[in-house]
């Protein structure tokens, strides 16, 4: 019987370089349609996580209308957040935001740098993995308990023992006195900042110490053959190759302190009120969309705090636009491909 | 020449002594913050944890309800949000080498990872809750896959730009059309980075409250229900720790015990799982 | 041929489903409230009886007066739950109905080392001055005035108020109001307001919180949750002049003054009643639901739990220091559920 179809019989060459005409199985049935569905497919879901990100802003921006038609831009200046007689001002909730998350970064960015130092260039090989696995474990604890741990645990002694020493000591300072007024209660603005502080160092730590390893042994060992102490090396050769990588955990850390609730929502404190003191209890907008949503008494009120929502989503959008904007400027400088 | 030698070790000497004092200090914290969990949470680890339902004040109880429900939660999300991840990051990483489409999406993808979830849980509320009237797991459910997509796109497009372009073209040359180069190969390839970024992804939603507080709200008793508002472990923590029940705390520090025990162990696995297949 | 990732993930995906699907059809017949935390207390207790009895689960989330009011109207649970009662208009405007089921009593709570509880007097023009930032140090000349004998320490107040939308706030700023023309100008009466001074709590479980864990500070909490984790309360002087304590004597007494049948809705604010025994700050807690009902079978169920909890509760209410409804109260209550009723008009219960 003759070959039905040459295509699908070949010569398979058996041990012994013996030629044998085996009947091949039927090839896997070719789908011609499979290839741009599963194109279309990938790109239907890529737009889709596009169209995500505008259906929220369209979200926030229409359930908004009232404060945004009403108060237009002053909301974002106003202080006032009263809901006796429907007045709502932003200014609070973003000062609370933006002071705790610069708190967390004054205190966050040095501290992660000096473990990132620690764990690239002081430690032994053999402490690295378990004290980086260590500082990795401050992320994976979840943000409700840090806040349980800074209401229940940190607060008390904090304003015990830490709070009127601040006071005492800079509190009749002439301009920083201004920072430490007011009662000692533990929980305020400072607190806040602390405990983002620690939540965000994990994630600061974790970029930089993956790009300090990224630097060519080369680098560095010609700058201790010129005679560099270590810290000079990191300083001079390792922290302005890296900067890229650095600006880009610190951005990953800012956009997390931002945007954080459950941790702030325990320990600032909750008064809509504007305080110079950083002892002082204060509000975020993430703490006040979390203790006001749900109870929002009229249509102004839940207005008044949707447009905090797309506030606080526009800042973290800004914030991670100038950040890539840095990095390409960075990237620019040291003229690599953009 | 000696004297500014000698301030340069002294300076060198005190960074560094600076530096051992940072990891100190991050070590300071872990450790105290561990600590108070277990002393705090580990008389509320028995058994009865995990076989009763949230008490009211005053009586015994356990976590049974806010666990399955936060797993129920969880998996779906994980479901829902996998496969549109894994997609959009194969676009980006496939077929995204050129056009506008990839770039923007990497770009807004990263805005949704750094997007504060709080605000993911008022999306939900006002196209889901408000609409259905009622609050329900799956709203819960789809503000914590909102939260899943970007981390699993992000590290698809990251794993899959890391397969070298010679076993596509090896592929290729095969006669593979282009979906099996990348469910067969590229896919195989990448396939432990993939699941630990559903790991990581899973990780992340475990420990998550504020999506759940306008969308799944919080129930007392069993309920398989999704379409019911449904228990979670981090709403039943934040409302027994707020509370002044001495009993209640106990849970809390107990539920907390669990999450922390859970996303460690899912961080853990991710690494071992990355480590050993790649 | 299929990868072994995609049979697992179908497999897995068929798991899921199915372990999602088939509970639907076990559904228990739970029924969904929310909104004060002031009964949160005895209605949690309530529940887990009447389930224990009936095997029907009462849902309730202490989410605040305000969310209560807000939920309810949005029809995204079954009942709404607020201390602070609807005026007739209100409830016309949104179709409600609505009745009282228990009586509690506000109490000043605080957290001054060596004080006991009953310890320190007030009045409420003291207590509205200390709300309005105008007292700051627990040793004032006007609180040591009415405390002669006590040894008050030199310590800044902290001043401890309720972040979220409550009816607890709202009987509170109501008394603060009939006792101080400032407190009303400058804040009034509301279930959230600007409050002048302090930090905020979230819910009463907030303020309870807040008042144990800080030295030196006073906040506000239903009785309930005073009791129940050993707080000290102050005295207030009543408007016989008396100062009198929180108990279910006194409250019982300022509750013996409203005049149910008088007011639509049950409307009755129990503040700064008359008599020498009265508790200035009493104030009832009232349940919201709709005339018209969408989902009959769940008002029924609703109704029924709390018919349940009318005629048997009682004894656990007491426990608690909740005041139960009196019986001539409850008889009318039960003549305005015919008002709620199914689409074609007629009472579901």
């Amino acid at each position: 019987m003759p070959p039905r179809d040459a295509a699908v019989i070949a010569p398979s060459f058996g041990i012994g370089g013996q030629t044998t005409y085996n009947k091949r199985p039927m090839p896997a049935k070719r789908l011609p349609w499979m290839d741009s569905f599963f194109k279309n497919l990938t790109r239907f879901s890529a737009f889709f996580v596009f169209s995500i990100l505008a259906a929220i802003l369209v979200s926030l921006a229409f359930h908004s209308q009232l404060t945004l038609s009403k108060f237009g831009f002053g909301f974002l200046f106003d202080p006032e957040w009263n809901p006796v007689t429907q007045e709502f001002g932003a200014l609070v909730p973003i000062y609370g935001t933006l002071v705790s998350s610069a708190i967390a970064m004054i205190i966050g960015i040095p501290v992660s740098f000096g473990i990132a130092l620690f764990l690239t260039e002081l430690s032994p090989v053999w402490l690295k993995r378990p004290l980086g696995t260590a500082i990795e474990m401050l992320a994976a604890i979840p943000s409700i308990i840090y806040g349980m741990w800074g209401l229940f645990v940190f607060a008390p002694i904090f304003a015990e023992y830490v709070q009127p020493a601040l006071v005492k000591s800079f509190g009749s300072l002439p301009i920083i006195g201004m920072l430490f007024k007011g009662p000692a209660m533990g929980i305020g603005m400072l607190t806040a900042g602390i405990i983002l502080a620690i939540m965000v160092i994990p994630f600061i730590t974790a970029v930089m110490r993956d790009v300090f390893e990224l630097v060519p042994p080369l680098l560095k060992e010609s700058a201790y053959g010129l005679g560099a102490t270590t810290w000079e090396v990191v300083w001079k050769v390792v922290l302005p190759y890296t900067k890229i990588g650095v600006v880009g955990g610190i951005m990953l850390g800012l956009g997390r302190a931002l945007g954080e609730t459950m941790a702030v929502t325990f320990v600032i404190g909750n008064a809509h009120r504007l305080s110079t003191s950083l002892l002082a209890p204060g509000n975020s907008i993430a703490s006040s969309l979390a203790n006001e949503f749900t109870e929002a008494v009229g249509d102004m009120h839940s207005s008044a705090l949707i447009e905090l929502g797309l506030i606080l989503f526009l800042i973290t959008t800004i914030v991670l636009a100038l950040s890539k904007l840095l990095l390409l400027q960075l990237a620019k400088q040291e003229g690599r491909q953009t | 020449m000696n004297k500014t030698y000698k301030r340069r070790r002294m300076v060198n000497v005190i960074m560094l002594c600076i530096s051992g004092a940072t990891m100190a200090f991050g070590l300071f914290w872990l450790a105290w913050i561990l600590i108070t969990l277990l002393h705090e949470g580990f008389g509320a680890l028995s058994l009865t944890l995990f076989t009763q339902t949230t008490p009211p004040p005053g009586s015994d109880g356990g976590l049974l309800n806010a666990i399955v429900g936060s797993l129920l939660m969880a998996t779906m999300a994980t479901l829902i949000g996998t496969p549109v991840g894994i997609l959009a990051g194969t676009y980006l990483a496939e077929f995204g080498r050129r056009g506008w489409l990839a770039p923007a999406t990497r770009f807004i993808n990263d805005i949704l990872l750094s997007a504060p979830s709080i605000v993911i849980g008022l999306f939900i509320y006002s196209v889901y809750v408000a609409q259905v009237r009622h609050f329900a797991g799956w709203g819960g459910a789809l503000a914590l896959s909102l939260i899943v997509i970007p981390v699993v796109v992000r590290t698809t497009d990251d794993m899959l730009k890391l397969v070298p372009d010679s076993l596509r073209e090896a592929a290729v040359a095969l006669g593979a059309p282009v979906w099996k180069v990348i469910m067969f190969v590229s896919y195989r390839a990448a396939r432990a980075g993939i699941i630990t970024g559903i790991l990581l992804a899973v990780a992340r939603i475990s420990g998550e409250t504020a999506p759940l507080l306008f969308t799944a709200l919080n129930n007392q008793f069993w309920s398989l229900n999704m379409n019911q508002p449904m228990a979670n472990l981090p709403m039943v923590i934040f409302q027994f720790a707020m509370s002044p029940y001495p009993d209640w705390h106990r849970l809390a520090w107990g539920g907390a015990i669990l999450i922390t025990l859970g996303v460690l162990g899912l961080n853990i696995l991710a690494r071992v799982l990355f480590r050993r297949k790649i | 041929m299929k990868s072994e990732f995609v049979q697992r993930f179908i497999s897995r995906a068929a798991l899921a489903f199915g372990l999602a699907a088939a509970p639907v059809a076990l559904a228990a017949d739970n029924i969904t409230g929310a909104g004060a935390t002031f009964p949160y207390p005895i209605y949690s207790k309530w529940a887990e009886a009447y389930k224990a009895k009936t095997g029907i689960g009462m849902n309730y989330q202490s989410i605040g007066s305000g969310g209560g009011i807000k939920q309810i109207i949005a029809k995204t649970v079954d009942f709404g739950a607020s201390d602070a009662p609807m005026q007739a208009e209100e409830l016309e405007k949104n179709g409600l109905i609505q009745f009282p089921m228990v009586i509690g009593g506000v109490v000043p709570v605080y957290n001054i080392e060596g004080i006991k509880p009953g310890a320190l007097r007030l009045t409420g023009q003291v207590l509205a001055d200390i709300y309005l930032g105008k007292i700051t140090k627990w040793n004032a000349p006007a609180i040591a005035a009415l405390n002669k004998g006590v040894k008050l320490p030199d310590q800044d107040i902290t001043v401890v108020a309720r972040s979220d939308g409550s009816g607890t706030t709202f009987i509170f700023t109501n008394y603060l109001s009939k006792i101080s023309a400032e407190w009303k100008d400058k804040a009034g009466n509301n279930t959230s307001v600007k409050w002048p001074a302090g930090i905020s709590g979230k819910g009463n479980e907030g303020v309870a919180a807040y008042v144990q864990r800080l030295p030196g500070s006073i906040g506000y909490v239903e009785y309930a949750y005073a009791i129940q984790n050993k707080m000290s309360y102050a005295l207030l002087q009543n408007s016989g002049g008396v100062f009198v304590g929180p108990d279910d004597k006194t409250f019982k007494a300022a509750a013996a003054n409203a005049q149910w049948e008088k007011t639509p809705g049950f409307y009755q604010i129990l503040t700064e009643q008359p008599g020498k025994d009265s508790w200035p700050i009493t104030g009832a807690t009232f349940i919201l639901m709709h005339k018209k009902q969408d989902k009959p079978e769940n008002a029924v169920i609703a109704l029924k739990f709390f018919d349940w909890a009318y005629e048997s509760g009682d004894k656990m209410a007491l426990d608690l220091d909740y005041i139960p409804m009196p019986d001539n109260v409850v008889k009318l209550v039960k003549a305005e559920w015919k008002k709620i009723q199914d689409a074609s008009g007629k009472p579901v219960y």
